[in-house]
């Protein structure tokens, strides 16, 4: 199979203003993905299942990523002269990560024999700007998956033929698995709690011992 | 009647017994259950009324797809919050006088999945169960003693006074409110008038 800088190349050169960015993964796994934007992303898609050599025709995984706003720090040595000797300081940089939701794409090849390729789509921000094209046209095994994952994270699938919940009621207001999910406190029987639960449990009593 | 004299009639082949006796030994040996699983349990269950484990020895393999036929509701697997109301509404559905067994971990308090956001934390928050069994799944064996338990529970009813069964009491009340689906949750959360959390020792 084709690399993945050969893959963004092959992308770059067919579709002139796309911009896919080839995410690094430090994991043992070392399976990087290609991060494509949200404008091209069913272009790519196309491209990458039609393209003869790559022939991408089973979508084998849809899966959600909540990525919360977050500070990230990184520890970056520095050569500082002090009194004329030159010491090594190690300094933290703080970078602020702007949060998104993203939705993840396997991709394998059954004529060829090949794969995964992973692609990954992000939305704008994970409030207002939560949507992200459907590749549900290109591959028909997302369907349910990006159902699920509306259901579940709350990315809305434009083009998406039948999107509704799958797992939770129509009525269902939350996305449990986004982060900040806030679960009802039903904690009033809990025989062994420990850790979260524990906690939890005490909060559920505190409330119960004021009502 | 005297136990000694009922014994001695016996060996003359007399044999007598008390209507309610032979009322509830004839209810016990034909409890017939509600054809439904939820989960993995309900493997469990269909093997016990398979030829290895023999349900039927018990007057109980005619598993009914009806409510409208069935007296014992066996509550096998995972309640998850969106099949909740449905299951109250089949246990609404069956007639007097009807049984529940919850069976295993997740149907007695949510099991494995009990801090989850989608798995009620027991079905007898809902309606009222007669016999709860443990186990992740059970084994058939343990079907089978619940089974046996909820036999004698049956035997050991008085049909008259004020612990007759609920199907004799007609301000009993056999049916139970069907939850809703809310926002955040299933409204309500429990049935207050049925389960109270039991009091936990805490230090």
């Amino acid at each position: 199979m084709e690399t993945l800088e050969e893959i963004k190349s092959r992308i770059t050169h067919a579709l002139p203003g796309a911009r896919v960015e080839i995410i690094p993964n430090e994991s043992p796994s070392g399976q990087r993905s290609l991060l494509v934007d949200r404008e091209h992303a069913v272009r790519v898609a196309t491209l990458l299942r039609d393209a003869p050599e790559l022939a991408l025709d089973y979508c084998s995984n849809v899966t959600g990523v909540d990525w919360p706003e977050a500070t990230m720090k990184t520890k970056v040595k520095k050569t500082t002269v002090v009194d004329g000797v030159s010491k090594e300081v190690e300094e933290i940089i703080e970078t602020l990560r702007s949060g998104c939701l993203e939705a993840v794409y396997h991709l394998y090849s059954m004529s060829k024999k090949h794969g995964p390729v992973i692609l990954r789509l992000r939305t704008e921000n994970r409030t207002d700007h939560n949507h992200l094209p459907s590749l549900t046209p290109v591959w028909r095994g997302c369907e349910f998956q990006e159902r699920e994952i509306y259901d579940l994270y709350g990315i809305v699938f434009d083009g998406h033929p039948d999107l509704r919940r799958i797992l939770m009621w129509d009525g269902f207001k939350d996305f449990p698995m986004r982060k900040d999910y806030v679960e009802p406190d039903d904690y009033d029987y809990e025989p062994t709690p420990h850790d979260d639960v524990l906690e939890k449990a005490k909060r559920h009593r505190a409330a119960e011992v004021k009502a | 009647m005297d136990e000694g004299l009922k014994s001695e009639l016996q060996k003359q082949g007399v044999f007598t017994t008390s209507l309610e006796g032979l009322y509830n030994w004839g209810r016990q040996n034909s409890v017939w259950p509600l054809q439904f699983g939820l989960a993995c349990c309900a493997i469990e269950m269909i093997a016990t009324t398979m030829a290895r484990y023999d349900l039927a020895r018990f007057g109980a393999e005619v598993f009914r797809p009806s409510p409208r036929q069935a007296d014992l509701m066996i509550v096998a697997g995972t309640v998850t919050k969106k099949m909740a109301p449905q299951v109250v509404r089949l246990y609404n559905q069956m007639a007097e006088p009807k049984y529940v067994i919850a069976m295993g971990a997740c149907a007695i308090s949510g099991g494995p999945f009990k801090q989850g956001y989608n798995v009620l934390k027991g079905i007898d928050r809902y309606i009222p169960v007669d016999v709860h069994i443990p186990g992740c799944p059970p084994r058939p064996e343990a079907l089978l003693h619940a089974f046996m338990t909820l036999q004698q529970k049956i035997a050991s009813q008085e049909l008259t006074g004020p612990n007759r069964p609920r199907h004799l009491n007609a301000d009993a009340p056999s049916e139970f409110p069907v939850p809703a689906f809310g926002e955040h949750d299933l409204v309500p959360a429990k049935n207050s008038e049925l389960w109270q959390a039991p009091a936990v020792a805490r230090s």
